[in-house]
């Protein structure tokens, strides 16, 4: 993603330098990570190494990864999306509306998702019709999704969801499995195989590789774009049925920053923020590693204003680390 | 030029408009006292737009500034409460100081690991809050704690007009310099208009954004005194989500999120269309909660109206400089 368009975008050739063993290894790296965090979390606290805290813990990341998953795919086409958690406010709101109106659970699901759709479809417009860049539109539509949640709940919220539309956050498959984790493992295959075995995923790394060139290669560039906004938005639908269900209310602060989070997954995932390349097994790590680290310094009873730094400092640090780590070796060698 | 200019007069033309309709059916709004409370009361938001708009015009952008605020202004706080008798002229430096080095952190991330800006800043917002948290365990500091002179400051009349409106009066003429009669101010526009060209000119790409970050973070630390100093309160969340406030000011301004284009003049002219509808809401009686949707809308018509004006690419008749983005 990169603020204009009209200066040439500086792509390193990815294929012959040395940074691809470590682009490579950067799952298998996430990896050893997580099964790190995950070892110093069962030894630091005698609650981590518990089916049903486990099943608890999952919840962290459940709903951030299944935007995170669409959102993947937005970064490396070279777009972002900042108005995700606008969306579940809207898309939430709308849930309560249509609840109030006496809408039944299949009611309320595509109230969701429709709202979610529609959301992605107006930042989408924005971007492919009229050219505007991506960041500035959803900075702009974040104010105004979350601000039309205000202007109908003002300080109020929604209570009172019939009980067949907890099972989506509150339900369970078998035994310890949720029904978030089912939706999260199955929309990661999905999202897996549409992204690395279809000709979609291919123009997704086109576009954001070089947009001109994948335009010239008979890529409908505005086309992919579109669909992975219309992605975003669907899955923010989805992401806002499963915590609305869960918390069984709406607020119109209901997932706020969660943007930050879920861009910080992706980033965390190997996704190159400035688009072409990131990989789906390395932002279902990534989901695991933050999920991880949230839960388990939750059971060492730290606040989640002190995670939220955690949280930053993994955002920067994950860019910022391997530059260090190349800069060090342009200086030695 | 020529559109840029005529742009600053019809956003100044609907400043006027909005002023005159709320004026027929509240005529108290438009006098000369209340008019004066309006431009305070966007005076942060005026001072926080003009670091912001140094920093989108080098093609970057900083969403940290409220964060930036919200931790100088607990830092100043927190002083204010350990040494009563402290100056205000010390607190000032303090504040000054303490939020250029904020935005020194943001502006080395950019410049030496050329880290994409709005990750840095992401970023550094969580970490700032975090930090006041750490700093406080969440406690707030009250009008009782703080000493009469160091709440009082920002409040003083001049002239008829509190010092916090003084003060954005003089940030503002000081940044109308420095964006038309210095060597930094012209950069920022070079590195902005084309950062390729720049670097053949001689320009240090990178050092412009990170002084533009250090502009915008040395902006955001004193109003971070002058926020808590004129609400008397400091705790973690004070001008929680005003970065977005602050870009859409610079959008509605005309200032050009690609970099490159934008002034002053427009700048102040979109923070003060934003403050005028704010206290104009109430007004009204249109419910607060309306804000968040109307600067939202805001951004999305004023980019697109900025797309717009802005369609003529010339040709390129320069190859891309190494070291330029």
């Amino acid at each position: 993603m990169s603020l204009t368009d009209t200066a040439p975008r500086r792509i390193p050739d990815r294929l012959r330098s040395p940074l691809q063993d470590k682009l490579v290894s950067w799952e298998s790296l996430l990896l050893a990570v997580a099964i790190a965090i995950f070892i110093v979390n069962s030894l630091a606290s005698p609650y981590f190494l518990n089916a049903w805290n486990l099943s608890d813990a999952t919840f962290n990341f459940t709903e951030k990864a299944m935007i995170a998953f669409a959102m993947a795919l937005l970064i490396i086409s070279g777009e972002i999306d900042l108005s995700v958690a606008a969306i579940i406010a809207l898309a939430s709101t709308a849930m309560g509306v249509a609840m109030e109106m006496g809408a039944g659970t299949p009611m309320l699901v595509l109230v969701g998702l429709t709202t979610g759709v529609l959301c992605g479809a107006f930042n989408g417009a924005l971007v492919t019709k009229l050219g505007l860049p991506s960041i500035v539109v959803t900075i702009g539509t974040m104010s105004l999704f979350r601000g039309i949640s205000y202007i109908i709940l003002g300080d109020g919220a929604f209570r009172g969801y019939p009980s067949s539309f907890s099972w989506f956050g509150q339900g369970y498959v078998f035994w310890v499995i949720s029904v978030e984790f089912v939706i999260f493992a199955l929309l990661a295959v999905i999202f897996g195989v549409v992204l690395h075995k279809t000709n979609f995923g291919r123009m997704v790394y086109a576009t954001g590789n070089n947009a001109t060139g994948a335009l010239f290669s008979g890529v409908r560039v505005d086309r992919v774009k579109m669909t992975l906004f219309l992605l975003t938005g669907l899955m923010s639908g989805l992401a806002a049925i499963c915590l609305t269900s869960r918390l069984g209310s709406t607020r119109p602060s209901i997932a706020s920053g969660m943007e930050l989070e879920v861009v910080t997954m992706v980033v965390l995932g190997g996704v190159n923020i400035l688009g072409g390349s990131g990989s789906i097994p390395g932002v279902v790590i990534a989901a695991f590693v933050m999920g991880l680290v949230t839960f388990g310094l939750g059971l060492l009873n730290v606040p989640g204003i002190v995670m939220s730094i955690f949280i930053g400092l993994l955002l920067i640090g994950v860019i910022a680390l391997p530059r260090l780590w190349t800069m060090w070796r342009k200086n030695a060698g | 030029m020529s559109h840029l200019k005529s742009r600053e007069a019809i956003l100044f033309g609907a400043i006027l408009c909005l002023l005159f309709v709320v004026a027929t059916r509240f005529p108290a709004f438009v006098a000369p006292g209340n008019l004066v409370a309006v431009f305070t009361d966007t005076s942060p938001l005026m001072i926080l737009a003009m670091g912001q708009m140094a920093v989108i015009l080098t093609r970057c952008i900083d969403l940290s500034v409220a964060a930036n605020l919200a931790l100088t202004g607990m830092v100043c706080a927190m002083i204010n409460v350990a040494a009563p008798d402290l100056p205000v002229a010390v607190i000032l430096a303090v504040s000054l100081a303490m939020g250029a080095m904020l935005g020194a952190i943001n502006g080395i991330l950019v410049w030496k690991l050329s880290i994409p800006p709005i990750v840095v800043t992401l970023g550094t917002m969580t970490i700032f809050r975090g930090i006041i948290f750490l700093l406080t365990e969440g406690k707030w500091i009250n009008a009782h704690e703080m000493s009469p002179q160091f709440t009082g400051f920002p409040r003083a009349d001049v002239l008829g007009m509190p010092v916090l409106g003084w003060i954005a009066v003089l940030v503002s003429i000081v940044m109308l310099v420095v964006m038309a009669r210095t060597t930094l101010g012209r950069s920022i526009y070079a590195v902005g208009g084309n950062p390729h060209a720049a670097v053949y000119t001689g320009i240090d790409v990178g050092k412009t954004q990170f002084a533009a970050f250090v502009i915008s973070g040395m902006l955001a630390g004193l109003t971070g005194y002058l926020w808590v100093a004129r609400y008397s309160v400091a705790y973690v969340d004070i001008a929680g989500g005003f970065e977005l406030d602050v870009v859409a000011a610079c959008v509605i301004g005309g200032v050009s999120i690609a970099g490159g284009a934008g002034t002053v003049v427009g700048t102040l002219l979109g923070a003060l269309f934003l403050g005028v509808v704010k206290n104009a809401l109430p007004v009204v009686d249109i419910s607060p909660f309306w804000q968040l949707a109307i600067s939202g809308a805001a951004i999305i018509i004023a980019v697109a109206f900025n797309a717009q004006s802005g369609r003529s690419k010339g040709r390129v008749i320069l190859k891309s400089a190494e070291h330029a983005q």
